[in-house]
């Protein structure tokens, strides 16, 4: 039967192509860790830096050695990404986690019907259309009211808070509606609130999933990068209030990549603060791995 | 009674935090649209823009962004279908299927800048592309990819396996199955994808400025000659996008008319997204009732 071999050898083939087309995902992703990892680590095998220079937060990288240069600590961009991205986090998740439980047990018809379009136009606008408005509103504002050049960590924590909220509300949202009904019907039959039943029952009990979804959002906003390097004013020091200009290992990047000579220390270096990004993202992936394990036993 | 008071003081606080929310949105679509409203006439959207001087348009930079979405959804679409399939239709429960899983992962969690300078380090220096249309094509691809093979997956698994046994039992095989059978009545869901992804990367400028580049030599549109440097179709050239553009003049640009300019760009770009993001909507609504027989 000759048809049969024809479809047979069809079948092969449509396995080998998907197949393929699967494992590009993981030589991607072998060939993103090989690459920048190699280029990154330059600083220490090329330029023999020491770890007690990168992990510093003195930042000369253009001294000559008599100067007491060159010195590349790159402590000063990675508390600018920590503490930008945390601050952005911990604005957002409350009104996050609001418009999850607004959706999910307060008024689900309102919330699909206009909460869920909303949510999902935040998502989509650019992040440079953030970064814009931030920079045309918001740092004139800080400017004139609170003082500063407005350009300022408050002004980056505004603009990532909001660009976050549709990431923590939708996995929030998510983890509510999964939980089962008997939870919240058994809650009312003790006699609880519509609140207490939230409070008490719902909330906590969606703890992990709603913690996915804030830590997605960290995770989104220490990678942010034209936003932030937008409004943060991209001065190389830790700042001492809310109101002081900073920088991130993004905007950081972002700042010099282009106008560094190639294979210089302080064009590797940046190498060095992308490949910290990404095992930073890395990790971030673990801990959410970890989050959807306890939240799938519980 | 104290209970039932507190009660509604949450009820009503969960609707002043989402009405906030909602006139977040509504805020900001308003300012973008009016402001560019004042800055769009059809010379901006048409002439090129100027270095030094008042005046300049986006023209090109719409073409780049239109035609760079193109060149990437070219490659995003087969390949991350193709991949959804696998992991639909095919993978087992065994460690190579969690391995693409947890690649799958990691790339959609990757900064953006990071694939931005993975494609600066292979695309434009390794490959030798430079600074090009190609290499922003390509950098896009690593960002969408993920979410295509995703999209794709979730959309067959709704396919009922009811569908896949008649196929099967009628004696068609697996692939003539896949082909026939479960990716036409996935098509909708997977149409609606391509165009979600398409929005998402309309707006990404992180990931082009060291692929694509920040210029965009003159064009002529008369030049036939796919190759020929000023060939606007030549995907060999460096392409700034929209995206790229607004970041561009809000951090290094010499025009007076930067506000102008900016306003006008980012309104293109938000109506844009936004029309992706309708499209998206209506085709779904239109999909789903024919599916009821409506």
């Amino acid at each position: 039967m000759p048809w049969l071999n024809r479809n047979f050898r069809r079948e092969l083939k449509g396995y080998a192509l998907t197949f393929t087309c699967a494992l590009i995902a993981i030589m991607l992703t072998a060939a993103i860790i090989t690459f920048l990892s190699w280029k990154g680590l330059s600083v220490f095998y090329v330029h023999k830096v020491s770890l007690t220079n990168i992990f510093s937060v003195d930042w000369w990288p253009d001294r000559p050695p008599e100067a007491g240069g060159p010195q590349v600590g790159i402590l000063t961009f990675m508390f600018g990404s920590v503490v930008t991205s945390i601050l952005a986090a911990l604005v957002s998740a409350p009104f996050g986690v609001t418009v999850a439980v607004f959706m999910a047990e307060i008024s689900p018809r309102l919330g699909q019907r206009v909460l869920q379009p909303v949510i999902e136009l935040l998502a989509g606008i650019p992040s440079v259309v953030y970064g814009y408005i931030g920079l045309s509103i918001l740092v004139p504002f800080i400017r004139n009211n609170l003082g500063g050049t407005g350009f300022s960590l408050l002004a980056g924590v505004l603009v990532l808070a909001v660009m976050i909220l549709p990431t923590i509300a939708s996995v929030s949202t998510d983890a509510l509606r999964a939980l089962p009904r008997s939870l919240k019907e058994a809650a009312f039959a003790l006699g609880a609130t519509r609140w207490q039943a939230i409070r008490m029952v719902l909330l906590p009990t969606a703890r992990a999933g709603i913690l996915m979804g804030v830590i997605l959002g960290l995770a989104r906003a220490f990678g942010e990068a034209l936003a932030v390097q937008m409004v943060i004013g991209n001065k190389r020091e830790i700042p001492h209030s809310i109101l002081d200009p900073l920088i991130t290992l993004t905007s950081g990047i972002t700042m010099d990549m282009g106008n560094t000579v190639q294979g210089s220390l302080w064009n590797d270096t940046l190498w060095f603060m992308a490949t910290i990004l990404l095992v930073i993202s890395f990790f971030f992936i673990l801990v959410i791995r970890m989050l959807g394990r306890k939240g799938a036993v519980r | 009674m104290k209970a039932q008071v507190k009660d509604k003081l949450a009820t009503g606080s969960f609707y002043f935090g989402a009405g906030l929310v909602v006139l977040l949105l509504f805020s900001l679509l308003v300012y973008i649209i009016l402001h560019g409203y004042q800055a769009i006439d059809l010379d901006f959207l048409l002439s090129e823009p100027e270095t030094l001087r008042a005046g300049g348009g986006i023209g090109p930079n719409i073409f780049n962004s239109f035609y760079l979405l193109f060149l990437s959804m070219a490659l995003t679409a087969p390949l991350g279908i193709l991949g959804g399939i696998y992991l639909a239709e095919y993978a087992r429960q065994n460690s190579l299927t969690n391995l693409i899983r947890l690649s799958i992962e990691a790339l959609t969690s990757l900064p953006s800048i990071v694939v931005g300078l993975f494609g600066l380090l292979v695309f434009v220096t390794m490959f030798g592309f430079g600074y090009s249309l190609v290499a922003g094509a390509l950098a896009l691809t690593v960002i969408n990819l993920p979410l295509m093979v995703r999209v794709t997956e979730e959309n067959l698994r709704t396919v009922p396996g009811e569908l896949r046994e008649a196929s099967l039992s009628l004696g068609a095989t697996k692939w003539q199955t896949i082909c026939r059978v479960v990716l036409p009545s996935a098509l909708p869901g997977l149409i609606t994808g391509v165009i979600i992804a398409a929005g998402r990367v309309f707006g990404e400028a992180a990931a082009l400025l060291f692929t694509a580049g920040m210029t965009t030599p003159h064009l002529d549109f008369t030049q036939l000659d796919l190759l020929h440097p000023t060939s606007p179709w030549n995907p060999f050239r460096p392409g700034e996008t929209l995206a790229v553009h607004i970041w561009k003049i809000n951090s290094e640009a010499l025009i007076p008319d930067i506000r102008r300019v900016a306003d006008g760009s980012a309104a293109v770009l938000v109506l844009i997204v936004l029309s992706f993001n309708l499209l998206a909507r209506w085709l779904a609504r239109r999909f789903s009732t024919r599916l009821a027989g409506k």
